[in-house]
């Protein structure tokens, strides 16, 4: 019924507006066409002078309402030199934009057709041109230079000291591997992936590097102020580390293994105080689409003391112990018919 | 060259007498209407089928809007209209996913490449360089039809129970190349990549065509520096397509490969729903560099023309030449090879080499030069003018505006360092849309209220005109500039619904409000359907055959020219089309012999 009457209501208008668009064309003609075009040739170039104005508060409004909005401070070291470049790009961009739009809406204003004025016969000026070449040319420079600096700095090389952490992405969520105390993450093969043998990556037992390794899927722990490296992978279609907090971002596409450093800055508990959100937590979305469950492949990470980050680790077991019990010093202690019984998982 | 034309034109006279200046062969509704080799009615059949198209891509968008602003609230006449696609009138996630695939390939290929390129290169192409048709008539008959059975085969992938491809316009393997990934990916994908390959090849016989006749096809005096700058759009838009669009069809024939032969061009160590599949060796980027080969030059074959359009309509309208004619042409040029040279700006954040990265930082960028020129000799074009407000100049103005809005967001995302933080948010979205989408469709809104007089001998309703520009105006903005808000907040384009976020729910009023804005500049652009079908047929009649005082050759034939253009002699060009307010006079004709007092430019 709703739409039915959205409907009719659009309809209505519809036809009101041809029926005015329509009669006004027969006035026109009535009043003499040349006195009609004038009269919208005001009407228009005054919109277009009204339209520079309140497009310009309006920008100024949309600015001060949403700003509010937008990210607050970058959680990473890495994400202040993007946040930089950001504001480098919106003071050199916004007063182009400004002249250019001032430019173009008083000019169309002021030079809208008169009796009184000619046209100005004024094909080309080489020297204006070539002005008009050279400072885009040094302003591109500048973003350039400054961009490629601080691309250079975060894409180069991980620290020797950085953590490493696997990141896995899969229809639709992430799964995560720590290397252990080795700091080597073990070898792995995607035809070894079986879930109901807890391989869930793949990984090759007989590589001693992955004894150690630590399986978790859903939520991934870092250490505040210890650079990390994420090496990512996917199994199925291409996705998207993204993580906005920290400003970084990268695909992860199944076969070609990607990695992307930073450094986080805050705890998840230092950015519930700073933000005020009690529900804080540092997201992990995934950017590149996916497929039908894209919207919800959602990563959860804490950021966290080493101390923290210590003990959380401790408590996990290995992925090799998950998946061969029989290898599980723990396990052993217990009757060897236990044992059985977990396997067939 | 000139003189062989001379005769050929001659010859044509003589046979239109022979005939008794009826044509030249009886003429039956389907050979002029429908098969017709006329360029005239061939442009027009490109425009109506865009239109159809633009509806179609239209609606879509509106559809998924309604998702986005409305996530929680329920419909009921989606689920009467799409049954199970839309089960308790909620969008399902396939469809959502659907809807964007075929919202942006629509839009960017059947409306915005083959509706605005094919129509107004085909119109304007022989009527502006004085030719009696193109080089091949025959093939630019069929470049129409191959698009028209791209269109069918698109079309009938709507129907199909498994749906149409709804892995992004890009179409990004694994998720395009396997079935088990994603519903869209089975029959759905297959019929997408064959209506593609249709279209390239559409793509390809226009393209040839219009550079054959450009370079072959002019009038006498008609110089390559002559002509007018929608020609030389027309003529680059062309370069770029012969030279990318076959890129695209071999990367989208490896994938057809992938997909029903077996092969492992893009796939490599793939465990989807748990199933092994036997595929290593291949490379997901791979075609993304091939699709983005094509990928970004279609966004300048997308943009050429509008530019080309606008520069012609500000310089017609403002009573002035264009400012800078070997400028724009320079620009012109400069942006066709750079558009070449960027394509892997779009894949900052694959795992690509960061050192290839920064080449493509700055090739990007210096693509601004250019860009920038262009903007400032159009300001220069209407300072100092004398301005006629006509819709098609309103809508140039507003192309000018948006180009200078989305551009400048363009510098934001080429720079990779910020693209990091950007990639793949609605800050993308946003941008995209303002400077190619609005702003080409813009530049097209120009042609055609501009050249409609040309096209049917009557007049579009200007009271209309200016509404509809007003209201898209206005729109346009309301709906892309808060968009980049979100973006800069680091939301994903294509989530459907963020209330399972943390960080991404703080917009649900701003997306109401877009919303809304795009329903009712939906409504606006169906009234210019409206208009322009109505005015076909009941439009003001010209009266005129110069009702814009233009100097361009198309103005010199008769109201409704028949085919071969010039009932006569095709005229002589003497001078380059923008002697506007030159020694006081308001325009001096192409075919006006330069008078001996005359002063130089």
């Amino acid at each position: 019924m709703q739409t039915l009457f959205i409907v009719a209501i659009l309809a209505l208008g519809f036809l009101i507006t041809f029926q005015i668009a329509k009669a006004s064309e027969y006035v026109s003609v009535l009043r003499g066409e040349e006195k009609a075009k004038k009269q919208t040739n005001r009407i228009n170039g005054f919109l277009l002078l009204l339209f520079l104005i309140l497009g310009l508060i309006g920008v100024y409004y949309c600015n001060t309402k949403l700003q509010g909005k937008v990210l607050g401070e970058s959680a990473s070291v890495q994400g202040v030199w993007v946040d930089r470049m950001l504001h480098i790009s919106f003071i050199l961009t916004g007063i182009v934009f400004v002249i250019t739009q001032v430019a173009l809406f008083w000019f169309s204003f002021k030079y809208q057709a008169s009796d009184k004025r000619k046209a100005y016969y004024y094909p080309h000026n080489n020297k204006l041109e070539l002005i008009w070449t050279v400072i885009p040319a040094i302003t591109l420079t500048v973003l350039v230079g400054f961009g490629l600096f601080y691309w250079f700095k975060i894409t180069g090389n991980a620290p020797k000291d950085a953590m490493v952490v696997e990141v896995t992405g899969k229809q639709f969520n992430w799964e995560f591997r720590y290397p252990g105390k080795d700091g080597i993450l073990g070898k792995k093969y995607f035809k070894n992936t079986d879930d109901a043998k807890s391989n869930p990556l793949g990984q090759l037992w007989d590589d001693p590097a992955n004894h150690d390794d630590v399986y978790v899927s859903g939520e991934m722990h870092l250490v505040v102020n210890k650079p990390v490296k994420l090496v990512i992978g996917s199994k199925d279609v291409i996705h998207d580390v993204g993580l906005v907090h920290f400003r970084m971002k990268m695909d992860a596409v199944p076969g070609t293994p990607t990695t992307m450093w930073f450094t986080p800055k805050f705890t998840t508990k230092q950015m519930i105080e700073k933000t005020g959100k009690a529900n804080f937590v540092y997201e992990l979305s995934c950017d590149q689409m996916c497929g039908k469950g894209h919207t919800g492949m959602r990563g959860v990470i804490v950021v966290e003391t080493q101390e923290e980050f210590d003990a959380w680790l401790a408590s996990k077991k290995p992925q090799y112990l998950v998946a061969n019990p029989d290898k599980d010093p723990s396990v052993k202690k217990d009757s060897a018919g236990v044992t059985a019984s977990i396997k067939p998982l | 060259m000139s003189e062989a034309l001379h005769i050929h034109s001659g010859a044509g006279i003589a046979h239109d007498h022979h005939e008794g200046g009826h044509g030249h062969h009886k003429e039956t509704f389907v050979s002029k209407y429908i098969f017709s080799m006329d360029h005239k009615t061939i442009g027009k059949q490109f425009l109506i089928t865009g239109i159809i198209w633009a509806i179609i891509g239209g609606l879509f968008s509106v559809l998924f809007r309604l998702q986005l602003g409305y996530p929680d609230q329920s419909f009921p006449i989606l689920e009467t209209v799409f049954g199970h696609w839309a089960k308790g009138g909620h969008i399902e996630p396939e469809f959502y996913y659907a809807l964007i695939t075929m919202h942006g390939t629509v839009l960017v290929f059947f409306v915005l490449t083959a509706g605005l390129s094919g129509t107004f290169a085909n119109i304007l192409i022989p009527l502006q360089i004085g030719a009696r048709d193109m080089a091949s008539p025959m093939l630019n008959m069929l470049s129409y039809w191959f698009f028209f059975m791209a269109s069918c085969v698109m079309l009938s992938s709507l129907f199909i129970s498994t749906g149409p491809a709804a892995g992004g316009w890009t179409v990004y393997p694994p998720l395009s190349a396997l079935g088990q990934a994603s519903g869209g990916s089975k029959l759905g994908m297959d019929l997408w990549i064959v209506s593609m390959a249709l279209f390239v090849v559409s793509s390809l016989l226009g393209g040839l065509n219009y550079i054959s006749t450009i370079l072959n096809l002019r009038t006498k005096g008609m110089s390559m520096t002559r002509m007018p700058l929608t020609i030389w759009a027309m003529f680059f838009t062309a370069v770029l397509g012969v030279l990318s669009f076959p890129v695209l069809l071999s990367g989208l024939i490896l994938l057809l490969f992938d997909r029903n032969l077996g092969t492992s061009f893009y796939l490599s160590d793939i465990v989807v729903n748990g199933q092994i599949l036997p595929n290593e060796g291949g490379s997901a980027i791979l075609f993304q560099h091939l699709f983005w080969f094509l990928g970004h030059p279609e966004v300048y074959i997308i943009l050429l023309p509008a530019m080309g359009m606008v520069s012609e309509i500000l310089s017609v309208n403002s009573r002035k030449p264009i400012f800078g004619y070997m400028a724009m042409l320079g620009s012109l040029f400069a942006i066709t090879i750079l558009a070449f040279l960027v394509w892997a700006h779009h894949m900052f954040v694959t795992g690509l080499n960061p050192f290839l990265g920064s080449i493509f930082v700055l090739l990007t960028l210096l693509i601004a030069v250019p860009s920038a020129i262009k903007v400032f000799n159009w300001l220069t074009t209407l300072w100092r003018g004398n301005i006629r407000f006509t819709p098609a100049t309103l809508f140039a103005i507003g192309f000018v505006s948006l180009f200078i809005s989305g551009g400048l967001t363009g510098i934001f995302l080429g720079n990779s360092t910020i693209d990091i933080h950007l990639h793949d948010t609605m800050f993308v979205v946003a941008h995209f849309h303002i400077v190619m989408g609005v702003a080409s469709f813009f530049g097209m809104f120009a042609g055609v209220y501009h050249w409609f007089p040309k096209m049917f001998g009557r007049y579009l309703n200007s009271t209309l005109g200016y509404i509809h520009f007003w209201v898209t105006m206005v729109g346009a903005y309301l709906i892309f500039w808060p968009m980049h808000y979100e973006g800069l907040a680091g939301m994903p384009r294509r989530y459907l619904d963020k209330s399972s976020w943390v960080s991404f729910t703080q917009f649900a009023d701003l997306d109401k409000m877009i919303t809304v804005v795009s329903i009712i500049v939906f409504a606006m652009q169906l009234m210019f359907v409206f208009n322009f079908f109505y005015s076909i047929f009941k439009g003001r009649k010209v009266t005129t055959e110069n009702p814009w005082g233009a100097n361009t050759l198309e103005w010199t034939t008769p109201i409704r020219p028949g085919h071969g253009n010039w009932p006569g002699e095709i005229p002589e060009v003497h001078r380059w089309p923008y002697d506007y307010g030159k020694d006081g006079r308001e325009f001096i004709p192409q075919t006006e012999p330069v008078g001996e007092n005359e002063s130089k430019h």
